[in-house]
């Protein structure tokens, strides 16, 4: 029997995870799918408040999820093709065009 | 208690999955250890009998949006002097401790929950055979929410165009600027 806080715990401890990986890494597809486990983080925390309330609108709420970041990966890593063919590097402090 | 060695077993593939995918340097390694820690939420996903979503997580993410990040650093040909340096300095640490304060924060927040005890995957409640499987959600998504189904698309085409439009060569003018 697992207590339904469990998979909050987890969740939690998974977007933390996720949140960390977004400020310490400087690799932008390390950055990235960091972004992509802070979603999925997000997505069990919903599954179980679905289970929780015995509602499967839940489930309908983390299938448009999935396909935003469907959207999300197709149009970030286009960008991030872009950038490599200009600056050569996959390193975010390489062109921090708006820091200057 | 065989439902709580599952648990614990995914919820520490997933865990440690992540941790090491934020560790690495080499993108190809972060994604694998990614794919291994969405493989363990999947199974997270069906302890909390939502079968479907569990399966187009394996399905869609591990093996569609995250070959698509392989393909990606195959494209790249990403080389050693691309991969950063690990650098152990103070702000680095202060970041992950940034990171330990949001999950006790977080953690805070769920102790003052109250969370009926009924609900425990594996008690002895009536959750129905049908909750969370395909037909389930499939009746639920095409009657009550037809259209923001329908607008998935919509997004879907902007991506697809976005994505073509960026990653197109600009024959024009080789080497503009970003």
């Amino acid at each position: 029997m697992v207590p339904i806080s469990n998979f909050l715990v987890v969740s939690a401890l998974l977007f933390a995870i996720g949140t960390a990986g977004v400020m310490v890494s400087r690799n932008l597809l390390i950055i990235f799918m960091s972004i992509e486990l802070m979603l999925n983080a997000a997505n069990l925390a919903i599954i179980t408040f679905s289970r929780m309330n015995l509602n499967v609108d839940g489930h309908i709420i983390v299938f448009i999820v999935l396909t935003v970041a469907a959207a999300e990966a197709a149009v970030g890593l286009a960008i991030i093709i872009m950038i490599f063919r200009n600056r050569e590097t996959v390193n975010a402090d390489k062109f921090n065009l708006l820091k200057r | 208690m065989l439902d709580l060695i599952i648990f614990y077993l995914a919820a520490l593939i997933a865990i440690g999955g992540a941790i090491m995918m934020i560790m690495q340097r080499n993108p190809v390694a972060s994604v694998m250890y990614l794919i291994a820690s969405l493989v363990a939420q999947a199974i997270l996903y069906i302890q909390l009998s939502a079968l479907f979503v569990g399966a187009l997580l394996i399905i869609v993410y591990a093996g569609a949006i995250l070959v698509l990040f392989l393909f990606v650093i195959m494209l790249l040909n990403l080389r050693g002097e691309h991969f950063e340096e690990a650098s152990w300095n103070i702000g680095r640490f202060t970041k992950y401790g940034l990171a330990v304060v949001f999950f006790l924060e977080v953690i805070v927040i769920i102790r003052q929950l109250t969370l009926p005890e009924s609900v425990a995957v594996g008690a002895d409640q009536a959750v129905a055979e049908s909750f969370g499987s395909v037909e389930t959600v499939a009746t639920r998504l095409f009657r009550e929410y037809l259209f923001p189904f329908e607008l998935t698309s919509v997004l879907l085409l902007v991506a697809i165009i976005g994505a073509i439009v960026m990653a197109k060569k600009d024959k024009t003018e080789p080497g503009g600027d970003i």
